[in-house]
């Protein structure tokens, strides 16, 4: 009954399986049918192991139910199920290139989504052991293939995914093979979610376009091996923008080709602490491998500390009294010399990095330092800034942007910027991160016709006891009051997860799951808002994660069939 | 050489240490390097010596009552040579004052065990409060870890120690953390993982709440269908006999006592699948409703039953204590059955069902102590007014800081440990071991003769939002806090320095391969290897 898709990330692999029913006790038939459709989505794959058809086992985790969407996160935009499962044939099960798809074997991208869900699909993407029975025929109809048929002339396949990436899918299960047909690859990335409940139709895309998750390597460093497990999960959740806050006050781990002195003396360490240009390469390939942009965040003119350490000047002196303190502040916006630096810098920046945009921060400067200093007020004076220390940063910011726009990127700042009227280019994202909910900021930001994404009720470094996650899901990015036109400007959001109490210790299980609620909110309709259907569906999707081998946290007590082999 | 000694009350450990600058950039250094819990007595000296990488020794000093045959040294041995020479130290030091051209070598650490008695093949134990008297091996385990703690790695990566003199004992004997494997089933590696980390913090009690409501993962072999029936799966998610062994085993050798919880009879809706008409039936109106209640006490059934179960636990597990629970019982339940109803009459209870309660455990009691085993038990018990043995713990967990309730157990006698401040599965932003740091246990009002009958305390880190997925990290370095409160003197209070020491402790059981999370922003020389 159950077809076990796989979903690939990017912008919409489609990957679908087949699979096994498994029942649950005691349920009328209308309801087994429900359950079998939920169960199956997920479990099916594993139902045909012998040792797992022992015996029923009405849920996956005690303290959970079953949706009738089986473990599917985030939940596609339709989904059509039906009750004729088939059997993935677990020895001749194919993943493979439809004869008219644009892209062939050529495609290393699809190649290596293949061999990574075929691994998952066929490795144990299902969780839960099925009941024999009733359902459990002698001889349901196999499974033997998934076609991936990319239909628009150019595939994508060596191209970098961008904001407008179409990453739809189709994926249609019926045997003996299934079909995941997509315009470009990255919809087939995210086609492998599936693991199709029998004989199905699914046909999805995403409600948002930018759907990211913020990690912060300057307050700890973050290991390689850490981001790219965190990569490989947000592909399991359909996230596609890995936002990366590389550096801030605590320290500069990434290695300027230009500007190597950074992060040798601002990095933690300088050599075992820096992301040297092949971990930022392989990053990047290995995010593009599975449809997701990284963007690079250079915060400036706040949060600079490290960076003075490496390049003397470049932040401002502070006073106490008519002497320099010997501390500092902001990046000097006062000095030529700061902008032949930004120039060289971004120039790099712009090189490393190749997705089209890049976050330049701007948040959170404090002017104390500034206001201390005696060259920085007369500049005040011959500006004629008077006493408004937001006009020197928007002097700064100004002269950033112009620089920045140079290297042909578009850029994205935190949303103090635009408070700050400074001039943005048309296509700037605003980065909305304070107050909670969706907020009068939202208006605001859209009403002046920028684009914006939103994170203010999405900081995951927050913590508190019990399922936080409802309230990460029950957030509407859209409920703040403004027209149609408005609304359309909202691009997507991000969970943030800033770096003051995680590291390679507990980051990914801090994550995990509870930035799954955000993926789903970005990903699917915005009615799919049951919370009770979502527990039942992401407790499963958890327990995949760790079967993947993802240290994703528990929602609350039960059990994985298959727990987490670390500690 | 280094000699570790210990006479009678408390292990010695003397040695060479130098002082250390500071292990993260958040942070400033101690004057006691990393030492975590801090010892009673420290004196480090200026003088440094280098750690002979290649002839560096750990072993018995000729007068020691033990010898190479004592298995549980030897492993001991073999752990910290290891963590001292594989990296135990973990910052670079500054150049300069210490650092001559040549320091001397340390080549070897004697150590001495001198009660004629060795212990070796002993179980630790807890005798009251002299308990600490009786268990030299913990202390020579404790001794090691600290002098683990001493070492450090030059900037050239040499591993150096100062001279020093230490002296330590425990302020409390009873040092604990509660783990549950009931809301979450915690694999094997998980729990020896965290033994390991324990010993790094000279806890030495692992609180095993093994069985609750969600789950019986305990692996009876007097009533095998308790796990084939109550556990979330029957062969995966158990503790067999052999597992238990382990878990046992793997503890006495870190000179830490293992005391089971089988909590009765609130919290066993677990038990019930697999023992029919253990549970009370609920009713709905005058018909059973098909749910169960707490242990049925009104049956004789029960009592063979318990009679059987903890016979059981008693040889199963060696320690000298059992936790029998006793918290948190609803009576909805009871009220609702028409035959707890008579019973209730016929004993004269009126409609007092905390008499019903007592009924059962008084009697449960009776069969623990047959097994020749003392028991602890959570406050409500005490609270109801059940009789107890002279040697009965009882388990303060109700109410925040030290409290009242403390004042009440042991003015009426009985010896006490506190886990009310130290409940670790709540969490918040920030760095909330501060909070668990502060406690002082002994601040409520009584006598000097009340305050003796505290010895010890828990944290607890109940299962419902912890599996082995989050567990470790979310325990240490918070549970640290706790251990240096029960550990070192009533005065060691400086939050700064105990945050300069604990940053150090906390990245030196990250190289150690415990993922214990980080306190604030900083770094460690050697982050964690997994993710």
């Amino acid at each position: 009954i159950f077809v076990c898709g796989l979903h690939l990330p990017a912008p919409g692999p489609v990957l679908s399986g087949l699979v096994t029913v498994r029942t649950s006790v005691n349920m009328d038939s209308g309801w087994m049918r429900t359950v079998l459709v939920l169960l199956g989505v997920f479990g099916s794959c594993r139902g045909l192991q012998p040792d797992y058809t022992e015996q029923g086992d009405p849920e996956l985790q005690s303290a959970s139910g079953s949706s009738k969407y089986g473990s599917l996160w985030p939940l596609p935009q339709k989904v059509q199920i039906s009750d004729v499962s088939f059997r993935l044939s677990v020895s001749g099960f194919r993943i493979r290139d439809a004869k008219e798809s644009s892209a062939g074997p050529s495609c290393s991208l699809l190649q290596n989504a293949y061999r990574r869900y075929y691994e998952y699909i066929l490795g144990g993407a299902g969780v839960k052991k099925q009941k024999p029975g009733k359902n459990w025929r002698s001889g349901p109809s196999e499974l033997t293939e998934l076609q991936v048929w990319i239909t628009s002339p150019d595939s994508d396949c060596d191209a970098f995914p961008s904001v407008t990436s179409d990453e739809s899918y189709e994926l249609t299960v019926d045997q003996p093979v299934a079909v995941l047909k997509a315009p470009n690859v990255w919809g087939a990335l995210h086609g492998r979610t599936f693991r199709l409940i029998n004989s199905s139709v699914i046909s999805d895309f995403p409600r948002f376009a930018h759907r990211g998750i913020l990690l912060d390597t300057s307050r700890h460093f973050l290991p390689i091996k850490v981001i790219l497990a965190n990569l490989e999960t947000m592909a399991m959740n359909k996230f596609n923008v890995f936002h990366w806050h590389i550096v801030d006050d605590p320290s500069f781990p990434y290695l300027s080709r230009t500007f190597p002195q950074l992060s040798q003396q601002g990095a933690y360490h300088p050599y075992t602490h820096v992301y040297t240009p092949a971990d930022v390469k392989m990053v990047i390939e290995f995010a593009r491998l599975r449809g997701i942009r990284v963007i690079p965040e250079f915060d400036t003119p706040g949060h600079t500390q490290s960076w003075g350490k490496g390049q003397p000047d470049l932040l401002t002196p502070c006073y106490s009294g008519s002497t320099p303190s010997g501390t500092f502040g902001p990046v000097n916006p006062i000095l030529n010399t700061t902008y032949d630096f930004m120039k060289q810098f971004f120039t790099e920046v712009s090189t490393v990095f190749p997705d089209g945009y890049v976050h330049l921060g701007g948040d959170e400067v404090d002017f104390s330092c500034w206001k201390s200093n005696p060259d920085i007020k007369k500049f005040m004076d011959q500006q004629g800034f008077g006493q408004d220390y937001s006009k020197l940063e928007s002097f700064y910011i100004q002269k950033l942007l112009d620089i920045v726009t140079t290297t042909k990127k578009g850029y994205m700042i935190w949303q103090e910027v635009f408070d700050n009227g400074v001039k943005l280019k048309p296509d700037t994202v605003v980065h909305v991160w304070i107050g909670g909910g969706s907020n009068e900021e939202m208006g605001k930001v859209t009403a002046a016709g920028y684009t914006t994404i939103l994170s203010a009720p999405w900081y995951l470094d927050y913590i508190s006891t019990g399922q936080d996650w409802q309230k990460y899901y029950k957030v509407e990015p859209l409920s703040f009051n403004g027209t149609e036109a408005q609304k359309k400007l909202v691009i997507g959001g991000e969970a943030c997860l800033w770096g003051e109490y995680v590291d390679a210790t507990n980051l990914t299980p801090r994550l995990w799951p509870r930035a799954s609620a955000v993926a789903e909110r970005l990903w699917s309709s915005k009615d799919v808002k049951d919370i009770s259907d979502a527990y039942n569906r992401l407790t499963v999707h958890r327990c995949r994660m760790v079967q993947r081998g993802i240290p994703a946290e528990p929602l609350f007590y039960g059990f994985c069939p298959h727990e987490y082999k670390g500690i």
